[in-house]
């Protein structure tokens, strides 16, 4: 066997002492990393440089993988957890030690609140200063343990392959979320023996995936039973791949649907059974057809306090079926009448076969007449240019084709209100960390996983700002995604809170923008700046026609608001801003 | 109200700060946690003493069982359970006093384990009840220190 002596790398990557070479018997650390992930079907990587990661690069550099450099690790993990988002296969983000690690954390909080399937791979200090305060140590195993599915601190090459296919596996079954892998440098240049995958066995982790027969009966019959039933589905149902059933139980058994936001898209919004999205910007009509309904069924969402409003007066008069995967979810936030633990594709199949049409003439009458008198809508003004006429009118150029995602604020909202979506995996934003930022690194990524969809990131100025680097990753790898900053000068969502409940005292919440064309010019990209109303048509055209990345920064109205709006505290019910109907009747 | 929940853990790294963080980040109150070994090398059982409603010893438990370095969880809620900790207590004995005092811990079944001039240090074992009925008794007689393992459980086996 040869040997390397450290001094001789230059790149100084601590990895202390003697970088041994493997031959036929024996593999470094590295290559096994590398191997897991292709035979973990990975064929494309996130990922940024580092000292403690340089030998894992250097077994990349032979690889078949396809990888992406983000310009910022955030980004990099935004990318990696829409990569996973838009394909349901599970993403790979790598960075290295210390700042690399750390700059991870936003990324993995917004894949765990969104339970996402992300692995991330972080490069550690060598096992022998772990604790010493080395250069570049963080205990990032103890900064993540809250915001990961699983972690662990790999110090022994033997357990490296095993680690990683855990980390796999417990990333993409159940409820899934981000794993993180920590691997010292000596662990990923030291040698072993490669063990083939076997069938992975953890005596602390079980999935239940089968749906209790009795339950599953008890609460068909509830369906059958209910004069105004309501499914209130979540992003369970888009990561369970459930929505075929989902179609074919809702309209075998004639219920309404309504969806949060991680869900748009599991239910055909052209239907006139769809309620559309509920919640705190929701749809009047699915707010109170919630509360109104005497039976809840919830698949795959989880109450979350945007969605349920005050949860005292949440569904007064219901019955609750809650069908979750994760028995967690279940008689957290509000008490369920029938629990049903399983995966929903399963769950929804079983159910198919015991659902009974009913006609339901008085309730869907009833539905009826609330999407006819609360549609969603907006006044149209002349001298400036409205935000949800911009999402209708790409939604129109788009044909609903589009994959959308999203920062976080008012324009997400409207992208979320006003473009309708009839096919799962399309909207991409963050819905339980609300991360701002997350528009274009996630529009990146679902652009590398789709090269042929027309992605766009539906961003605010504020949010943009945040990430815009990773333009620069869209045009260095070719990737055509789309951006329309729907600029209204103003961290909007928030100026909506100051204008409504402090007083119109605008505290901070304005940025000096710079020229967001000219920045995505100088990046390489294409730019285009918009503000004359007439020309809206003309412009998301063009921004559409362009081959490469472009951005199409509209300066809208600068005040406009999110409505409806059930404030903090409030009843479902008990929505701002209905009174637009009024003025349009 | 007081719950006694019982949990098996892999025995690793970083399982008891997971644990303990997931009940400090979901703001559930725990009264004590005890960690030991078990007879099989690769698992540890923690005894976990909550004080809470039904409900949020049902999210406990549920929690609790989605860490995925925890094997198994156990609510002893109806069950009949025996619970016990152990304390050691350093009691002010001024000579006068000391029959009286001697009497106390003999009348709790509870041991000297250290004695000086002013001073008993005792060994008490038995349910949390016991344990807080002894420091109410010795209180007039000041305490000097407490030391106190918190609870450990396990169920009784059905008889037959
Ligand atoms: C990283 C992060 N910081 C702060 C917030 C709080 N926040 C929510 S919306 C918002 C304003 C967003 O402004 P912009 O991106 O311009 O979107 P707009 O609401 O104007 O459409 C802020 C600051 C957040 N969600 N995420
Ligand atoms: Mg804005």
């Amino acid at each position: 066997m040869s040997s390397l002596n450290c001094d001789d790398c230059g790149a100084c990557a601590g990895c202390g002492g003697f970088v041994p070479v493997e031959n036929e018997e024996l593999k470094q650390g590295s290559q096994i990393i590398v191997d897991v992930l292709l035979e973990q079907g990975v064929d494309t990587v996130f990922g940024y440089l580092g000292g403690v990661v340089l030998p894992l690069f250097d077994k990349i550099y032979d690889s078949p993988l396809n990888f992406i450099i983000p310009r910022h690790e955030q980004g990099g993990c935004h990318m990696a957890d829409a990569y996973a988002r838009a394909t349901g296969k599970t993403g790979v983000m790598i960075a290295t030690s210390g700042p690399g690690a750390t700059n991870l954390v936003t990324g993995i909080a917004t894949a765990m609140m969104d339970s996402v399937p992300l692995v991330a791979i972080t490069g550690q200090v060598r096992t022998e200063l772990i604790g010493n305060d080395a250069f570049q140590e963080v205990d990032i195993t103890g900064v993540t343990r809250p915001i990961t599915k699983h972690n662990v601190i790999v110090k022994d090459v033997k357990h490296l392959a095993s680690a990683l296919r855990e980390a796999f596996y417990i990333a993409s079954t159940g409820r899934p979320g981000p794993v993180l892998v920590d691997i010292p440098v000596d662990v990923a240049v030291a040698t072993t023996k490669w063990t083939p995958p076997t069938e992975v066995k953890l005596p602390g982790y079980r999935v239940r995936t089968k749906g209790h027969k009795k339950q599953i009966e008890m609460a068909a019959d509830a369906i059958n039973n209910s004069k105004k039933p309501v499914f209130y589905v979540g992003g369970g149902v888009v990561i369970s791949g459930a929505s075929e059933q989902l179609r074919k139980v809702a309209q075998k058994a004639n219920v309404a649907v309504t969806t949060t936001l991680m869900a748009l898209g599991t239910y055909d919004q052209s239907r006139p059974e769809s309620l559309d999205m509920l919640g705190m910007h929701g749809a009047a009509y699915a707010n109170f057809a919630v509360q109104e309904c005497d039976l809840l069924v919830a698949i795959g969402s989880r109450f979350e306090d945007r969605v349920t409003g005050n949860l005292k007066t949440f569904c007064p008069n219901a019955k609750i079926i809650h069908i979750d995967i994760d028995p967690a979810s279940i008689s957290k936030n509000v008490s369920v009448d029938i629990p049903v633990v399983g995966d929903a594709k399963y769950i929804l199949s079983q159910m198919l076969d015991l659902v009974e049409f009913r006609e339901r003439k008085e309730w869907f009458n009833y539905i009826a007449k609330l999407k006819k008198n609360y549609p969603l809508c907006y006044n149209k003004s002349d001298k400036y240019i409205k935000p949800q006429e911009v999402i209708e009118e790409l939604y129109k150029q788009t044909k609903g084709e589009a994959i959308i995602c999203t920062g976080v604020g008012q324009h997400q909202m409207w992208a979320a209100q006003f473009y309708k979506y009839s096919k799962p995996r399309h909207f991409i934003s963050s819905g339980g960390l609300g991360t701002m930022g997350f528009g274009l690194p996630s529009a990146v990524g679902a652009q590398v996983a789709c090269p042929g969809a027309t992605v766009i990131d539906i961003d605010g100025d504020s949010s943009f700002n945040m990430t815009l680097t990773e333009l620069s990753t869209a045009v260095m790898y070719d990737l055509p995604v789309k951006v329309i900053v729907l600029n209204n000068g103003y961290m909007g969502m928030v100026r909506q809170w100051q204008e409504l409940f402090y007083n119109k005292r605008y505290s901070q919440s304005s940025l000096k923008n710079p020229n967001f064309a000219k920045v995505a010019a100088s990046m390489g990209a294409t730019g285009i700046s918009l503000s004359e109303p007439s020309k809206l048509s003309e412009a998301i055209e063009k921004l559409l026609k362009e081959a490469g990345p472009c951005v199409l920064e509209v300066k809208i109205e600068p005040e406009e608001n999110v409505w409806p709006m059930v404030a903090a505290g409030k009843s479902l019910h008990e929505m701002d801003g209905l009174d637009i109907f009024e003025s349009m009747a | 109200m007081k719950h006694v929940i019982s949990a098996l853990v892999q025995n690793k790294p970083g399982v008891l700060a997971h644990v303990a963080g997931m009940f400090a980040a979901r703001a559930f109150n725990i009264d004590s946690l005890v960690v030991g070994r078990t007879d099989d090398p690769d698992l540890s059982r923690m005894t976990i003493v909550v004080i809470g409603d039904n409900r949020v010893v049902e999210q406990v438990r549920k929690q609790l069982a989605k860490i995925v370095s925890v094997v198994k969880v156990q609510d002893f809620v109806g069950q009949d359970i025996v619970a016990r900790a152990l304390m050691l207590i350093t009691i002010n004995t001024p000579a006068e006093k000391r029959p009286e005092v001697l009497a106390l811990i003999d009348m709790f079944d509870s041991k000297v384990v250290d004695i000086g001039q002013k001073f008993v240090m005792v060994e008490i074992c038995g349910p949390d009840s016991k344990i807080e009925a002894f420091i109410d008794a010795c209180k007039p007689y000041g305490i000097k220190s407490v030391a106190r393992s918190g609870t450990i459980a396990m169920a009784r086996n059905k008889r037959n």
